[in-house]
């Protein structure tokens, strides 16, 4: 009895499972009425772009015969969304930005608006897309993508037998001569060098609130500032590495899989207290109602759970879907299981450090010019 | 200074000769950079790096891909054709109104000849951000206005911003070398072909523009570049499908090191030396059949 | 016009007045007349010639520049997003130390009930966020409040929204910038703020512009300089040798110029690094030390050795094209007068040269005042240029008003110094006006 109502729950789930997963295919064919026949996506360009042209957009083109161009814009989105929208102009359709740029982009009223759940897929198993991202959707006009996080890499044969295993070894000169590559803005660097002072990791944000905290971790930075290389551009650091111009260096996490399983650097990761960042969609303010209906569509398609899953085959970012984790599969062209390579797999994630978009938003012009400030000293 | 005279000092032996070592290391300053890039953009991985294997020349540190990824890249191919197509009529554009407003200039009794100056030079002197966001709202409200109300494809109003913003760029350089040139120019020489019946276009085309060739020349070069390796503007007035060599080169920097932008520099290079050395050999032959001796 | 003029003279010659000692060209007008009419013409041909080029710079470039850097003073959106608020505070005193009274709430409450319909209320919050941080926040939160206040009294519900609202900061603040114009942004691109106590300079730990604008200048200035002192010797050499030879040798100059800057960027990062192409060889040859190798990047030494490359050709080129005016027969003059090989270059042939210095140096140093990619790959904290700065608060953290306040002074001291170097040099030398 117990048996066979455990396999008839099974076999249960099964077919609700895969109703659903055939009601997620027919997404992209689902009609979409007055829908503009063209679309312009903004993205990052390199390997970041060819995961989502693979795993959702040839997909979606092939569906519904969308002619869809790519804008490799999506490092200048901010400025350019808002000189567009000020020349009463926009040619974009929907934007790849990071989390950070997505607030300001919609508190200045650039972004749209969206509602989760008429704009967005439910999970497979009913579960609400806004319970399916939850606090991940940092607000009303941001979609998730995936999970990235910024973390350090270190060249294998220049730390002996002795690998960094936490942060807080950026800041130890004497086990760790050399250089290393720490990018050039306040944000994940403040917080690391405020753990490292020895305050706890939920604790850090109250403590950079305060003159005397922004101080202290400013004077913990201090300590290695000549020994550090800043870098501005996602390429820089892998570079570095490669050249053994650092001995490590923070960076993202699927640029540093790209170096080391890709491309076969000796060059070992170290994810403690890794920062973790989001990427995802927005749709520009004030596009026309074809467009924006256009957009909505292939938005409701593209951030399904399934896409979100296949696209992590393709680069290891970890899709922000809750309900697409255990769907992550493996490396497309090298074959090999791609969950622990995602920052949110449980082996990587023991320390993580969450970083606070909303305290950064307020804090981020003043700390930046203290930052600058004390980089110029 | 061409050559040595045969009475010359054991001084003059020591400066001339110790001069042209000076100018071969700056010649070799010059080109160091370049003669860096050639074997990278030959290196079998994607990175910047002189790899061991590379350094022992064996084979298996070379490849070609970084060459294949250029000439298959359909996205390459379309920035390196946008690129041909815009800089070429930025320069022309830039050349002739640069110059014309040049000799215009330098005729004596033009009033507020300084103001007038300091206005023609100023896309130079404004920093480029600036200009490229200044630019944007105007060039968007005129190409709203162009392609909604009188009709024109949206494709080559897109195409004209580009082409006209690169060539206010790129009139400062055609000035200032061209009112260089002119300070020297002798006055008389338009005079004397005046007194002698000719028209201006004539003293202009005949006597003038041979003379100020140089500068003009060196101009039109300048204003070439400005517009072939400029990125920021372009990244602010393009639209996705004008993406040109630099903003295809600055995606290949920035997410990912490409070498593939090493290979397109290395296939500028053989293309120019190509380009300049054939020039150069026609000269020659022009002197040849003029039967004039080389100078 | 000139038909009239004609007209005019002939009546004059008909009435005889041809003895009254006025000088007169052929055809009996006054010699007067026809010099001014044809300076009138070169006048009239001259514009003509400049007209073309000034119309398109001024409608392309220049009022659009204008608008952009009008930005550093425009402040309308404190006044546009709460109008009421604006009003209610010309009766509240920031000096008296009270919060102002209900209500100002009340307008607060009216204003942005409006704004947030709008979607504009969290717009105002990132503008005041650039005078003081946490305003995005305080009217993200505030915004959504707002929406549930039904009646006054308004004080309490505000404060309870968000506890700001009951700081007197964030009410002085407010009213410092709810004039339509400000002159914020201009203090903060001189490290100075609007205080309490009148305009203070920044405290030391947030002061960056003025030093980076003295940076910028001097480095600038090294890099004009190290482009003249390279590019002499080469442009003369090339001015002095048979074309045949000068044209092949000009390829090398123009070589670097179709290679784009940012490759030649990337380049010197691999010739320049600690482990770079340089240091090997020094190491290999034996001068350093494996583990003393030098730092020639990241710092203020690489961005002019990196600059320096690039606009190098912008000096030699012109330099190039004024030697080759210069006429050998002055040299050769001088010398026959018994001058000795210096006296003759630096009396005779150094002089003619003058404007294509002028010409180059201020190319360069126009040129390199404006430059941000090269210093921000190869400059590190030290040598990186206020133009930096500008592109940063352009593309990221959106403040366009403290951008364009940085621009326009950036502007305004290359005015400055071309002025300077009009009084100094003579611009009449460079024949740049």
């Amino acid at each position: 009895m117990k048996h066979k109502s455990l396999l008839l729950a099974a076999a249960a789930s099964t077919a609700l499972f895969s109703s659903t997963a055939i009601a997620q295919e027919n997404l992209a064919e689902a009609p979409c009425e007055g829908c503009a026949e063209e679309m312009t996506l903004v993205s990052w360009g390199g390997a970041y772009q060819q995961s989502q042209l693979k795993a959702y957009v040839e997909p979606y083109v092939a569906a519904t015969g969308v002619k869809v161009s790519f804008d490799e814009s999506s490092a200048e989105a901010t400025a350019k969304l808002r000189a567009m929208n000020e020349a009463g102009n926009v040619t974009w359709d929907v934007v790849d930005v990071v989390a950070s740029d997505a607030i300001r982009l919609c508190d200045e009223g650039l972004a749209a608006e969206l509602d989760p759940a008429t704009d967005l897929a439910e999970a497979p198993d009913g579960t609400s897309a806004e319970d399916d991202f939850g606090n991940l959707r940092v607000n009303e006009c941001f979609i998730p993508q995936i999970v990235y996080s910024t973390t350090i890499g270190y060249r294998t044969d220049m730390v002996g037998d002795n690998p960094p295993t936490e942060i807080c070894d950026i800041f130890d000169t004497e086990a760790y001569p050399g250089k290393r590559a720490l990018q050039k803005r306040p944000i994940d660097n403040l917080e690391w060098a405020t753990y490292c002072n020895g305050t706890p990791k939920e604790e850090i944000y109250e403590v950079l609130s305060t003159d005397e905290g922004v101080q202290a971790a400013f004077d913990k930075l201090s300590t290695i500032k000549d020994d550090v290389v800043w870098w501005t551009a996602g390429a820089e650091t892998p570079q570095l590495l490669a050249d053994g111009e650092v001995v490590m260096g923070s960076t993202f996490n699927g640029r540093l899989f790209s170096a080391i399983v890709e491309q076969d650097q000796p060059i070992g990761m170290m994810w403690d207290m890794q920062s973790f960042d989001l990427d995802g969609w927005i749709i520009p303010a004030g596009l026309e109602e074809s467009r924006m209906k256009r957009a909505k569509h292939f938005l409701k398609f593209a951030t399904d759970t399934q896409r979100l899953a296949d696209q992590a085959k393709y680069i290891s970012y970890g899709p922000a879907r809750k309900s697409s984790a255990p769907l992550v599969g493996k490396h497309e062209e090298l074959g090999i299981d791609m969950a622990p390579h995602m920052p949110t797999d449980p082996a990587n994630a023991g320390n993580v450090h969450n970083y606070d978009y909303t305290w950064w938003a307020d804090n981020r012009d003043d700390l930046d010019a203290k930052f600058q400030a004390w980089l110029a000293q | 200074m061409a050559a040595l005279p045969p009475y010359a000092s054991n001084t003059q032996i020591a400066w001339h000769y110790g001069f042209r070592v000076l100018c071969a290391m700056i010649f070799f300053f010059l080109i160091f950079p370049i003669l860096v890039i050639i074997p990278l953009s030959f290196n079998a991985q994607n990175f910047f790096t002189f790899t061991p294997e590379m350094l022992r020349l064996s084979p298996e540190g070379y490849s070609l891909k970084h060459y294949e990824d250029f000439f298959t890249s359909s996205s390459w191919q379309s920035a390196m054709w946008n690129s041909l197509t815009i800089a070429p009529l930025a320069t022309l554009l830039a050349t002739v109104l640069g110059t014309l407003a040049a000799i215009g200039l330098s005729q004596s009794h033009v009033p507020y000849k300084s103001a007038i100056m300091a206005i023609l030079i100023s896309p130079m002197i404004v920093p480029l951000i600036i200009s490229a966001t200044g630019m944007y709202f105007f060039y968007s409200r005129i190409g709203n206005f162009l392609v909604n109300d009188v009709g024109l494809p949206l494709d080559a109003v897109n195409f004209a911003k580009i082409v006209l913003a690169h060539a206010a760029l790129g009139t400062p350089f055609v000035i200032i070398t061209v009112t260089a040139t002119m300070v020297g120019f002798d006055r008389s020489l338009t005079r004397a072909a005046a007194s002698m019946g000719a028209n201006p276009v004539t003293t202009f085309f005949q006597v003038q523009m041979p003379l100020i060739l140089p500068g003009v020349i060196s101009g039109a070069l300048f204003a070439f570049i400005t517009s072939f390796d400029e990125v920021v503007v372009v990244l602010f007035l393009g639209t996705a499908s004008q993406k040109t060599l630099p903003w295809q080169m600055f995606i290949g920097l920035r997410e990912q090191i490409s070498p593939t932008i090493l290979a397109v520099a290395t296939i500028m290079v053989a293309l120019s030396i190509m380009l300049l050395t054939t020039l150069e050999l026609l000269r020659r032959r022009s002197e040849r059949l003029r039967g004039l001796s080389p100078s | 016009m000139s038909s009239s003029e004609t007209l005019s003279v002939e009546e004059q010659l008909a009435a005889g007045q041809s003895d009254d000692g006025i000088v007169r060209a052929a055809d009996g007008t006054p010699l007067k007349a026809r010099l001014a009419k044809a300076l009138r013409r070169e006048k009239l041909r001259s514009f003509l010639m400049i007209s073309p080029l000034l119309l398109f710079i001024v409608f392309s470039f220049l009022l659009p520049i204008g608008d952009m850097l009008f930005r550093s003073v425009e402040n309308q959106i404190v006044q546009n997003t709460l109008p009421t608020v604006v009003e209610e505070l010309e009766r509240w005193d920031p000096a008296s130390g009270e919060l102002p009274d209900e209500e100002t709430f009340a307008a607060l409450a009216k204003d942005l009930k409006v704004a947030v319909e709008e979607r504009i209320h969290t717009r105002l919050g990132s503008r005041l966020n650039y005078e003081e941080s946490g305003f995005s926040g305080l009217f993200r939160t505030t915004g959504r409040a707002v929406k549930k206040m039904e009646s006054g009294p308004y004080k309490a519900q505000f404060i309870e929204a968000d506890k700001d609202w009951g700081e007197l900061r964030t009410w002085v603040i407010l009213d410092s910038f709810k004039a339509p114009y400000t002159s914020g942004y201009f203090l903060s691109a001189v490290d100075a703020e609007n205080t309490a106590e009148g305009v203070q300079m920044k405290p030391e730990n947030e002061r960056i512009y003025l030093q980076l604008f003295m940076r910028t200048l001097w480095m600038s200035l090294a890099i004009t300089f190290m482009c003249l002192l390279l590019g002499y010797p080469v442009a003369y050499l090339l001015a002095q040798l048979p074309a045949r030879t000068s044209n092949l040798l000009m390829i090398l100059v123009l070589l670097p110029f179709w290679t784009s800057l940012l490759v030649r960027t990337s380049a010197w990062k691999v010739l320049l690094q600690g482990q770079g192409v340089i240091n090997d060889i020094l190491v290999w040859i034996g001068i350093v030390d494996d583990a003393s190798r030098l730092v020639l990047i990241n710092n203020q030494l690489g961005t002019i050795i990196a600059m320096t490359h690039i606009l190098l050709p912008f000096m030699i080129l012109p330099l190039y094209s004024v030697m080759k005016t210069i006429s050998p027969s002055y040299v050769r003059a001088a010398k026959s007068m018994g001058a000795n090989d210096w006296t003759a270059f630096w009396k005779v042939y150094f002089p003619q040269s003058v404007p294509g210095i002028g010409a180059g140096a201020i190319l360069v140093f126009i040129l390199a005042i404006g430059y941000y990619i090269t210093p921000a790959l190869v400059g590190g904290t030290s040598g990186i240029f206020i133009s930096n700065r500008i592109a940063f608060h352009i593309s990221t953290s959106l403040n366009w008003g403290l951008a364009a306040a940085l621009g326009a002074i950036l502007l305004v001291l290359v005015l400055l110094l071309f002025y300077i170097y009009d009084k100094i040099v003579g611009i009449d030398n460079v024949k740049l006006g």
